[in-house]
């Protein structure tokens, strides 16, 4: 499908961040994009989206502690002092002693990358696979939709097992390689019933009755009206991107020390729910606020772009 | 519609080949040797070694290995794991319990799912809807072993009503709390599907037309709004019901359910490419025929979509 | 992973009951004594036999302990001295410590009501032994005359029984053994060499399934990955008859599963508390929480067959580094207090176990440390791994050491964790780790020389550092030769002064049994293997 991912090019920038094109004043992405700008719940998500892209990139703006050194006389037992803003022991110190603040901070990273490329590979490798196999239907829906029944049959444990073994080294990019070899297949699905509705609607037979391109008719008129589902299941996937991540570390195939992320901090400190809720409830709060913010840009995106809600 | 199908249960052959082939190698690019793990810290006995590697079948070429394994398979023959128990007795013990637990789990997030999105779909940004975003967020964020660890010290601990773990994994009763917990991970998924399906559909022409109509409001709600809303939730459903068959590690492991997460997973972790796969032979079937029963949906929920 | 088998001693739990917390215990926890109920049953946390349960088939505590209750061979270790007792013997002699002469106690049967007798001992050992039948243990009876002959290094046997054994009547037999081992009345107490009835040898596969021993309970049902049953045999001749009618060994996936069933009275007696619980679990237990030494060991070595950890200066390097582990600290934070930090090689409690044998090597010094690793050259590219698998739980204490060794020495460290055990062991088996990796050793029988010649040894099948050291080897062959156990301990205790020079693996720490049991028992006491004494374990009446 070379041809559709060329194409795919300005027609995702129409879906999602595109920058105002003055020649085109009344195009669906500069409409948007003004609806956008109005949204309380947009300027919310953008302005968490940006810290935490913050985080990511420069972390030792946010602290000085070093989230490796670890001092074992703070195990656990050194509770929270809530009053010590951005210093190491505001939120009190993991099991092995170390500053969970500075981990939270240095955390974002990883998860960040994690979270956002797995989702963003997902959606756009699973997407066109999904909008092919529901558009064209006969046999390219018949080979996309049964290889991608070959892929649900391998299970996730042995993939990750088998894919992730291969790489000497493992980074960041081996583990979002790895999900989004495993994932697509489920977005490629739920494009492929969204299209499928879609196509049958009178503006397709419309568009198609006035002449439009085939790359016009899947990226102008059905991608925007098929794509709320995607978008749904893509802002909450995220999520859970991070957290299989963390899973995957804790299987040993997943990051390893020296990299730091809210997922293997989670792992950790669910083993200490109990004597010490604060070391997972920093973390998976980080994740949770992550995924709120998405999911809120995923809404207010979604009811920008959609004709029918304006 | 009758060769529609027919022509999906001949297409489910090379699928089902497919996978088992992909499968097989899998299982022979997993790291470790599973025989000479058996002897622990010890190094093994490089007799014994070679005789169980030959009972295995494990001692010829791997393409002779997956010749052998394909034609017993076309036979029946699942083959046997280390121990030496029959591969289609571990699938029976296992799958039972799973096919159990994922039916619980599944009627708990339809049930659960499709209401919590319904009513914020028709209320979209009113109150119940933030609640149930919070609500959701919640679910999502929480890590299944913490959701488990909440529900065991809250139903069992404290109030006694259960016991902690799963005493008969065959109990439709006892299965009821992993059931919700391993529920609840999709429950967010199925009710935001449903909430923005409902919130965009509730605009369409045909809804006017209805109301215009003057159909009463349960009516309209239920045969118009709902059944139109369902393809993606369908869809998902469709794509959770095999990820649950699959069986759920983390969930069983918590409430020791002897299902087949748990049985994939040990089997995985010591390399027993055998019953790796034979789990995989059956799920692959669960696998297509949902997904054949969600094309088949779609032509019941909207009428414009036909199969030749 | 090695296999538990049987009991040396039992120090009383220490029932540290800590100040009660909100949740935690009340009176109600105790374990107050009440009357017994003799029918009554208990369960166990355990898991599924990776082998058919046959007496030589077991190396992991699945199978073992379900064994060491169906069968008893010759001997075992008195759980409250760690003395070696008769149990089918009357006595062994020997003079040479290499030809032994059994004679056995009369009376015993199997649960099929055939006797025990000599030949079932013979018949069973052959057949354990004998490359044919695949019997996971069966270099047990490496030691016995002819095991060559049943189990040659490779091909098929050319023969069937092995020449050292010979039956003399129905109570007698002797054996004789390829060179003299002192303490071969130790391993004797391995449920290996546990005898089989008759009618195994028709069809070993099916009893395997369903097996007939001759210990304290017989097998009445194995439900795979569910459950084991076995009830107690009134017939049993043991001295250890059983207080109570019957075990079940429920599978667990989870400790953590297991703990909350114990809690709940769900579960009788606990293998051991998972993690997760051990900051907690006294206090949710009081007296009924069992926290005591264990025959275990956990280490760190080194890839000595790597040219960059050869060379006499390099010991001073792993010196420094071990010196640069703040073991206190990490087993009392860290690990909770379910270790004990670790100054030997050899676990406290076996036989010939000296305290500080590592000495000053062992204890906590940055600038000592630091000292030593320079003087050695310092650590290969200043970066250490420390290889284990991250299915055993080691995450956590393989994280403090390696802090340690950082914030003690500026030497870069991170653990190297692989998926599972065999991925992990692949590695380590095929000499192919580039650093440091996390070894351990869990007693085959309570005697010094079981920690020391089989991991240290030259060859040693558990020598994962690959040392070799002339001195060890000598040292290590006198004492084989000793003619006494206490003579064959004492000078073990002077080969291990030799792994004080040369410090091929760095001792960490002791395991220690951290366990517990439900209001529905009492009398639960744990051996030195980790194993509750079954037999003693009385089930309260309702």
């Amino acid at each position: 499908m070379p041809d559709l991912i060329e194409k795919n090019v300005p027609a995702q920038g129409a879906a999602g961040s595109a920058e105002p094109k003055p020649e085109k004043p009344r195009s669906l992405g500069l409409d948007a994009w003004h609806d956008l700008r109005k949204r309380p719940v947009f300027i919310i998500s953008a302005a968490l989206i940006v810290l935490l892209v913050a985080f990511a990139i420069a972390p030792s703006l946010f602290t000085s502690v070093d989230p490796r050194a670890g001092d074992l006389q703070h195990h656990y037992l050194t509770k929270p002092n809530y009053l010590h803003f951005f210093q190491a022991d505001w939120f009190g110190y993991d099991g092995q002693g170390r500053s969970i603040y500075a981990r939270m901070i240095y955390g974002a990273r990883a998860s960040v990358v994690v979270g956002i490329c797995v989702t963003a590979g997902v959606t756009v490798l699973g997407g066109l696979a999904g909008m092919a196999a529901g558009y064209y239907g006969g046999w390219v829906d018949t080979v996309i939709s049964r290889v991608t029944d070959m892929f649900f049959g391998i299970p996730l444990l042995l993939g990750a097992l088998v894919v992730l073994n291969a790489f000497t080294t493992r980074t960041v990019w081996s583990v979002v390689f790895a999900l989004v070899a495993l994932g697509w297949t489920q977005m490629t699905r739920v494009m492929r019933g969204s299209v499928i509705t879609v196509k049958q609607s009178d503006f397709v037979t419309a568009a198609r009755a006035l002449g439009a391109g085939t790359g016009r008719i899947m990226f102008k008129h059905i991608l925007p009206n098929a794509i709320a589902p995607v978008i749904v299941v893509a802002t909450i996937a995220l999520g859970g991107y991070i957290a299989t991540e963390a899973t995957l570390s804790f299987l040993g195939i997943g990051l390893q020390d020296p990299t730091i992320s809210w997922g293997i901090d989670i792992n950790s400190a669910q083993k200490v729910i109990r004597t010490a809720p604060f070391a997972l409830f920093f973390p998976a709060g980080m994740l949770s606020v992550t995924v709120l913010a998405f999911i809120m840009l995923g809404d207010a995106v979604r009811d920008a772009l959609d004709p029918k809600l304006r | 519609m009758g060769r529609f199908v027919a022509r999906r249960l001949l297409q489910m052959i090379p699928v089902f080949l497919g996978t088992v082939t992909i499968i097989f190698f899998m299982t022979r690019m997993l790291p470790g040797d599973p025989a000479a793990a058996m002897w622990g810290d010890k190094a093994a006995d490089p007799a014994q070694l070679a005789a169980f590697k030959h009972r295995m079948g494990l001692d010829v070429s791997t393409g002779q290995q997956y010749l052998d394994y394909m034609g017993n398979l076309l036979t029946g023959n699942f083959g046997e794991t280390m121990a030496g128990r029959k591969v289609i007795d571990v699938i029976g013990e296992a799958l039972p319990v799973t096919i159990r637990l994922a039916l619980l789990a599944f009627v708990f997030e339809v049930v659960v799912g499709v209401t919590i999105g319904l009513f914020s779909g028709l209320r979209r940004g009113k109150a119940f809807d933030k609640t149930a975003l919070v609500f959701t967020l919640l679910l999502i964020s929480i890590p299944v072993p913490v959701l488990g660890f909440i529900f065991q010290n809250v139903f069992a601990i404290q109030l006694k009503w259960i016991t902690p773990t799963v005493q008969d994994s065959m109990n439709l009763g006892q299965l009821m709390l992993p059931a919700i917990v391993l529920g609840s991970i999709s429950l967010a998924y199925v009710a935001r599907l449903t909430r923005t399906s409902i919130a965009e559909n509730i605009k369409s022409d045909y809804m006017r037309t209805a109301i215009a109509k003057g159909l009463p409001r349960r009516k309209v709600i239920g045969t118009h709004l709902l059944r139109n809303s369902m393809i993606p939730v369908v869809t998902f459903l469709g794509t959770d019901l095999g990820a649950l068959m699959g069986g759920a590690i983390v969930t069983e492991g918590i409430f020791n359910v002897k299902g087949v997460g748990n049985a994939l997973y040990h089997a995985i972790n010591l390399n027993e490419g055998a019953t790796v796969s034979g789990f995989v032979v059956v799920l692959v079937l669960v696998y297509l025929a949902a997904s054949l029963i969600v094309d088949l949906l779609y032509a019941v929920l909207d009428p414009r979509i036909r199969y030749a | 992973m090695r296999g538990a088998s049987q009991a040396k001693w039992v120090v009383a739990a220490v029932a540290v009951a800590l100040a009660a917390t909100a949740c935690g215990s009340s009176s109600s926890n105790g374990a107050s004594d009440g009357p017994v109920n003799a029918q009554g049953t208990f369960s166990y946390q355990s898991s599924e036999p990776q082998n058919p349960l046959q007496p030589a088939n077991a190396m992991e505590v699945g199978g073992g302990r379900v064994l060491k209750n169906l069968f008893k061979g010759l001997v075992d270790y008195d759980p409250a001295t760690g003395k070696l007792r008769n149990q089918v013997a009357d006595k062994i002699e020997t003079t040479d410590a290499q030809n032994y002469t059994v004679t056995l106690k009369s009376g015993w049967t199997f649960h099929d009501g055939t006797p025990v007798t000599a030949q079932s001992f013979v018949d069973a050992w052959n057949w354990s032994a004998n490359t044919k039948n695949n019997q996971i243990n069966s270099d047990w009876f490496s030691d016995i005359q002819g095991y060559d002959a049943v189990h040659p290094a490779s091909g098929a046997p050319t023969a069937d029984t092995m020449s050292g054994l010979k039956v003399v009547d129905d109570t007698h037999f002797t054996i004789a053994l390829t060179g003299p081992v002192s303490y071969f009345e130790y391993k004797l107490g391995y449920t290996a060499f546990s005898p089989l009835p008759k009618v195994f040898f028709t069809d070993p596969a099916k009893y395997g399934q369903s097996p007939i021993g001759n210990g304290p309970y017989k097998f009445v049902s194995w439900e795979h990955n569910k459950a084991i049953t076995v009830a107690a045999y009134d017939k049993y001749e043991g001295v250890d008859k059983p207080k109570n009618s019957g075990i079940v060994f429920k599978n667990y996936s989870q400790s953590e599963a297991a703990y909350k069933d114990l809690v709940s009275d769900n579960l009788d007696v606990l293998d051991q508390v998972d993690p997760s619980d051990l900051a907690s679990y006294k206090s949710d237990l009081g007296d009924r929480a069992v926290d005591q030494p264990q025959g275990a060991i956990q280490n760190i070595s080194f890839s000595l067959y790597q040219d960059s950890w050869k060379g006499q200066d390099k010991a001073k390097v792993r010196q420094g580094l071990s010196m640069a582990i703040d073991r206190d600290t990490i087993t009392k934070t860290v690990l909770n207090g379910s270790r004990q930090a670790a100054n030997s090689w050899v676990a406290p409690g076996a036989m010939g176990y000296k305290d500080n044998t590592c000495g000053e090597a062992c204890t906590y010094d940055p600038a000592k440390a630091k000292q030593l690793i320079a003087e050695g050259g310092g650590v290969p590219g200043n970066k250490i791994t420390v290889l284990y698998n991250a299915d055993g739980g080691h995450k956590e204490w393989v994280d403090a050491v390696c802090n340690s060794i950082r914030q003690a020495t500026g030497v870069e460290c991170v653990g190297d964790p692989k998926p599972d055990f065999k991925s992990a062991r692949d590695l380590v088996k095929n000499k192919k780790v580039d650093g440091l990796m996390r070894t351990g050793w869990v007693q085959d029988y309570p005697l010094n020389a079981n920690f020391l010649r089989d991991v240290y040894g030259t060859g040693a099948a558990a020598n994962d550092a690959g040392y070799s050291s002339p001195e060890f080897d000598k040292l290590a062959a006198e004492a084989d030769k000793a003619t006494t156990v206490e003579k064959t301990a004492e000078l073990y205790q002077q080969a291990e002064e030799q792994l004080a020079k040369d410090m091929p693996a760095i001792p960490l720490w002791y395991y220690k049994t951290t366990a517990g049991y439900s209001k529905n028992v009492q009398n639960v006491k744990y051996d030195s293997f980790g194993d509750p004494v079954f037999t003693q374990v009385e089930v309260k009446q309702k």
